[in-house]
């Protein structure tokens, strides 16, 4: 009687629900999403020319080096609380960049930490980015391939 | 039993509350009347677990006291909470020598102990009940949703998680404040999935609940002084007043929401609060005071849940929901 497959449950109390809903402002999004990702951006742009400039780095060591003071800066800000703040209203403008990727290994690295440094804190660790990785190295794989077909 | 709803003839009392809530409720209208307001949301412990667990014993103990009883004069404690296998509630009655009932019903969970207490009073099986429930914003986070720090976007149809406990002592005198009947709600699904618009999958079940409960007492919904969802948020009070008038009850005039007062909108709390403490904060804190001075005599609350879990809406199902209403009273005479 009140189950789902039976007669109350409709697809139009779903599209009656849609219809009060209040609606996402994707302008408005995307635009905070332009600033603070063309702002981090920014910064990891700056880091690069000033170890270019300043500590003569050149290639893979700029990049790397690059990256790593930008992970570095995610997850500090996580552990500051700032990071959650700013993401809160930047959407994918700081979810995207690298500093976002830190955040989502840091944040639950936080969390779990309650329950144990191994059970907890370790294996924890991934429970957000795990997804990314496995769909990022699947995908990049698929990729190379097509690259590779098409190169024969 | 008539279609869920019972009618209690020696009118069990509600005599005492007692009542904790976390920082940022405490800037919202329940912050005069609670009984201890809290600065800091871990509440001095080292995890936001153990924090509920010692909001809820805070609550408990606070409403025994309230009431002018000591702990071995309960004959029961009726409790349940949020947390995967009720461990606030649990560890909570690890800490009282009171015989103890752990009941689940998500959100609902006060007004169904309220209806089981009422049940036990009024048998005679027990004397002096006490009833309790609460939710901690960031532990149900975690459970639920994703970890704090994470930083990603609220929807806008999402609600937040009262920080908070209440206790409600239910006794067979005392007061002239009493439950005179309650209706035990059905589950109702109208096959809502998105775990982020509760209000949307409850309003169904508040619908359901108080248009059983008007119908099994004869009574009119302009009879009652104050009709109290417990959080159902701004989204979900327009749904279930939109249901309801398409049944032919029209809800608006006295349809008060806890979800929706709770807040002072201050961060993203969108449609406003929810979680079992929601309603066990305001209505132990707000309307018990304007309960207690006669300002409202006749309240039909009902609390709704959403009985879902992360593993079912994993699965994809929808999430069914549940209300149980009470009918509390001034019987003075």
């Amino acid at each position: 009687m009140t189950g789902k497959d039976n007669e109350n449950y409709n697809k139009e109390y779903i599209e009656y629900v849609k219809s009060f809903d209040p609606p996402t402002q994707h302008f408005k999004n995307c635009f905070r999403a332009f600033i603070v990702g063309g702002l981090i951006c920014c910064v990891g742009q700056f880091i690069r020319l000033f170890l270019e400039n300043v500590f003569s780095l050149s290639g893979d060591e700029l990049a790397g080096a690059t990256s790593m003071l930008l992970i570095f800066l995610g997850c500090f800000l996580t552990g500051l609380g700032v990071y959650d703040r700013v993401g809160r209203n930047a959407g994918a403008g700081s979810i995207v960049p690298i500093t976002g990727f830190a955040n989502s290994v840091a944040s639950p690295a936080m969390e779990f930490k309650t329950e144990g440094f191994i059970y907890g804190l370790a294996a924890k660790m991934f429970i957000v980015a795990g997804p990314i990785i496995v769909y990022g190295v699947l995908s990049g794989s698929l990729v190379g391939v097509i690259y590779w077909l098409l190169g024969l | 039993m008539r279609k869920g709803t019972i009618f209690f003839e020696n009118k069990p009392r509600i005599i005492a509350t007692g009542t904790i809530a976390g920082p940022k409720e405490c800037v919202g209208v329940v912050g005069q009347y609670v009984d201890q307001a809290l600065t800091d949301d871990t509440f001095g412990e080292s995890t936001y677990e153990k924090a509920e667990c010692k909001m809820l014993t805070y609550a408990v103990r606070r409403a025994i006291q309230n009431a002018k009883l000591v702990e071995e004069e309960m004959d029961l404690l009726i409790s349940g909470d949020l947390l995967n296998q009720i461990i606030s509630a649990s560890f909570t009655a690890r800490d009282f020598d009171i015989p103890f009932l752990g009941v689940y019903s998500a959100c609902s969970t006060l007004s169904e102990s309220f209806a089981l207490s009422a049940v036990f009073v009024n048998s005679g099986y027990a004397k002096n009940v006490v009833a309790a429930t609460g939710s901690h914003f960031s532990s149900a986070e975690r459970q639920y949703r994703y970890p704090l720090e994470l930083g990603n976007t609220r929807p806008p149809q999402s609600q937040w998680t009262v920080t908070g406990a209440g206790g409600t002592v239910i006794s067979n005198a005392g007061s002239d404040i009493a439950i005179t009947s309650a209706t035990i709600g059905r589950v109702v699904d109208f096959g809502i999935t998105d775990v982020n618009n509760m209000g949307a999958a409850m309003a169904p079940a508040a619908c359901d609940t108080i248009l059983a409960h008007l119908q099994a007492t004869g009574k009119r919904a302009e009879d009652y002084d104050l009709i109290l969802t417990g959080d159902l948020g701004a989204l979900g009070s327009r749904l279930l007043k939109h249901l309801s008038e398409q049944k032919g009850v029209d809800l608006s005039p006295n349809h008060v929401d806890c979800g929706e007062i709770i807040y002072n909108v201050i961060e993203d709390e969108f449609q406003g609060g929810s979680g079992a403490g929601c309603s066990a904060v305001v209505f132990n804190s707000y309307i018990w005071n304007k309960l207690k001075k006669a300002e409202i005599k006749k309240v039909l609350f009902c609390a709704t849940g959403a009985l879902l879990s992360t593993v079912s809406s994993g699965q994809g199902e929808s999430i069914p929901c549940i209300a149980h209403a009470v009918e509390i009273e001034n019987v003075k005479t």
